[in-house]
């Protein structure tokens, strides 16, 4: 039986329109031979949620570059502890200060990849640390 | 720079035996890249010559302030008056951000640009939910009338000129500038200034769009149509490149999707009946001062070629002044780097430097820590300091087009504008810029570049110094802007006290007539203007037209 692929969701979070990053890492991804799904701009958390559900992903990764990556990545790692589906892995990227990541990382942000990162570590990381299903 | 044919063959003979010496030199010792690409994408040959030159220089290159513009819009360019250095800024409140402008004007600022936050670029009150999180961030919350009272307060609107970043409600923060000068006591044809307005590019490049294209289209021209007969100082859009390029076009792209987004708004504005002389000397344009020094200077010059000649030859505009490219620009957001960043002080200088050796009208520069957060007062000072010192000490302003007549300068000049034309022409052949978008296709293109600029540093084939290269340990950075959430209690508390003090009854009255106008097909801006000034708020006025007009629904490319 051939392996199932990682199921990567990227998702741009608020009303940021600045996707260059989230679109370059969907498609490293890809290149990296994960399934992904680019969820485009505007996304509540709710509806990031109900996308990784229904997509079934192990990931979701969350771009932002706004500066309220504080109060979204964390509503997004809450939603999916209410609906049990906290063993999907969150990891975040984009403009984000260093000081917020520990808080962010409490939150059950699993790693924040700032700017000068290469993707492939990115993909790495994700390869190593998903629960695959 | 014409040659007779005698002398032109000479001079390819003594070239074919040069490239002989190094072909021979080569098989020795390799160059350091196979092929030499520049931060545009354009290949970059090893050696230039008169040969490289167009021979036509009255036609393609001529003299400054004449067609084709190619040497600048004015006839004497920065010995009139420097280039205007116009700092972006906007952040928190309307009180933060007046402050932060009059800090800057003390500071020999010559003209203010507002950063809007996300909420206001898109039509959400501070207080919806689809704001939460984002109030203050990116820009300054604006959510009436009253915001932008404060945000001007004691600064005399008669003698700065303001840009505003603002494009889907662009015609609802101009009936609020508009408001403002007013209680100055400033009549409208006084006001100078430009409103980004440019909604094609957020659908391909930049997101901030909320209504579908035929709407849009229609405000952008209602805006045209207005401020030609009332507000004729005021730059009606800024058709913008840069963010273009920052979602990671090409050189040649970014000049050919602007122009062909610049094109859409003609003939729309056409198609409404409008003179093409009537509203085009008020077209202004935004562009990136990206890394590649001589690239850059180029594509300023091809620029102001190839506007010049689409107002005059497709558009048969008569009004030189229709011809007249006329651009802002702004230093490379996306090459600052997070490592390193002192370092982003001399990026930004020499990217400043490309912007002014190309000509440009007006010039923001950015912070050394942009990549990390919000600029701190003390970098924002620095950036402006880099503009003054080119302006100030360097003498590059001192004389015209230095560049002019560079063989590379002049060929480079010559490619872009082939190259930029060639690819307007295949839009044309799709149907135009807003099908081009509909299909994809401008999105896909950038997208590209973006993935093959970000492979070229991961393989170390593009070096970013301090990133890929060159790279230390170091300390955490201290001392970053930030904006709490105060702000967006502080913002809705504003707003809660404006309704209970408003004249309800008033706002009721103006967004119904609003709600009429956009069922019809007028012009729509003394209804903005009439329910700006009964304190209506932007997210009320939005509100209005989103239930009237639909919103746009972008197409997820990848």
């Amino acid at each position: 039986m051939a392996e199932r692929k990682i199921r990567v969701l990227v998702a741009k979070p608020g009303l940021d329109g600045h996707d260059r990053g989230a679109k370059v890492i969907a498609q490293a991804f890809r290149d990296a031979g994960f399934e992904v799904i680019y969820t485009g701009l505007r996304q509540t958390p709710e509806r990031i949620v109900a996308t990784a559900e229904q997509e079934d992903v192990d990931c979701v990764a969350l771009s932002m570059l706004s500066g309220s990556h504080l109060t979204l990545m964390p509503k997004v790692t809450k939603l999916l502890k209410e609906k049990s589906m906290d063993d999907i892995l969150v990891v975040g990227g984009g403009v984000i200060p260093n000081e917020d990541i520990p808080l962010l990382k409490e939150a059950g942000v699993s790693e924040i990849f700032t700017p000068g990162t290469p993707t492939s570590l990115c993909a790495e990381y994700i390869k190593n640390n998903i629960h695959l299903k | 720079m014409s040659y007779d044919k005698e002398k032109r063959n000479e001079m390819q003979a003594d070239l074919a035996k040069w490239q002989e010496k190094v072909d021979k030199m080569l098989s020795k010792k390799k160059e350091r890249k196979d092929v030499f690409i520049s931060s545009g994408a354009n290949e970059i040959n090893r050696l230039y010559t008169p040969l490289d030159v167009p021979s036509e220089y009255k036609e393609k290159i001529g003299l400054p302030g004449e067609y084709p513009y190619t040497r600048g819009p004015q006839s004497n360019m920065y010995r009139g008056k420097l280039w205007t250095m116009r700092m972006y800024a906007g952040f928190s409140t309307a009180e933060e951000s007046n402050k932060r402008y009059k800090y800057l004007l003390e500071n020999g600022s010559s003209g203010l640009s507002v950063a809007f936050d996300l909420p206001t670029q898109i039509g959400y009150d501070s207080d919806h939910e689809m704001s939460e999180g984002e109030v203050g961030k990116v820009g300054v919350a604006i959510d009436s009338l009253a915001d932008m009272e404060i945000l001007f307060d004691n600064i005399p609107l008669e003698q700065v000129s303001t840009s505003m970043t603002i494009n889907s409600p662009a015609s609802i923060l101009l009936a609020m500038y508009m408001a403002v000068g007013e209680k100055q006591g400033v009549s409208p044809e006084k006001l100078r200034g430009t409103i980004q307005n440019d909604i094609l590019k957020e659908y391909a490049a930049r997101g901030t769009y909320i209504f579908p294209v035929q709407p849009s289209m229609r405000l952008i021209t209602n805006i045209f149509e207005f401020c030609s007969a009332k507000i004729p100082q005021w730059n009606t859009i800024s058709i913008s490149g840069y963010h273009i390029r920052e979602a990671g076009s090409t050189a040649v792209d970014e000049i050919a999707f602007t122009f062909a987004d610049g094109m859409a708004y003609v003939k729309a504005a056409i198609k409404a009946g409008m003179d093409v002389d009537s509203f085009a000397g008020r077209l202004s344009f935004f562009l990136n001062a990206h890394n590649d020094l001589f690239e850059e200077v180029a594509k300023f010059r091809a620029a102001r070629r190839l506007w010049a000649y689409i107002m005059k030859e497709y558009f048969k505009a008569k009004d030189p002044r229709s011809w007249m490219f006329r651009t802002h620009s702004q230093t490379a957001g996306s090459m600052l780097t997070a490592q390193q960043v002192e370092n982003n002080v001399v990026r930004v200088c020499i990217q400043a430097l490309a912007a002014v050796l190309g000509g440009t009208q007006s010039l923001h520069t950015n912070s050394k820590d942009e990549a990390l957060a919000l600029p701190s007062e003390g970098s924002v000072r620095t950036a402006l300091r880099t503009q003054q010192i080119l302006g100030y000490e360097t003498g590059v302003a001192d004389t015209v087009d230095p560049l002019a007549g560079s063989y590379y300068i002049e060929a480079l000049t010559e490619k872009i504008y082939n190259e930029a034309w060639e690819k307007i022409q295949k839009i044309e052949e799709m149907g135009g810029a807003e099908r081009a978008i509909e299909l994809g296709y401008i999105q896909n293109e950038i997208q590209k570049a973006a993935y093959q600029w970000q492979m070229d540093v991961e393989s170390g084939k593009r070096v970013i110094v301090g990133v890929n290269k060159f790279q230390v340990e170091e300390p955490e950075p201290t001392g970053l802007l930030r904006v709490d959430l105060s702000v967006q209690k502080a913002q809705i508390a504003k707003l809660d006290a404006l309704k209970k003090k408003r004249d309800g009854i008033a706002v009721a009255n103006r967004l119904e007539e609003l709600r009429q106008a956009a069922k019809g097909d007028g012009n729509m801006m003394p209804y903005i203007i009439n329910a700006v000034k009964a304190y209506a708020t932007e997210g009320e006025i939005c509100g209005v037209l989103r239930e009237e007009w639909g919103e746009y629904v972008a197409a997820v490319t990848l």
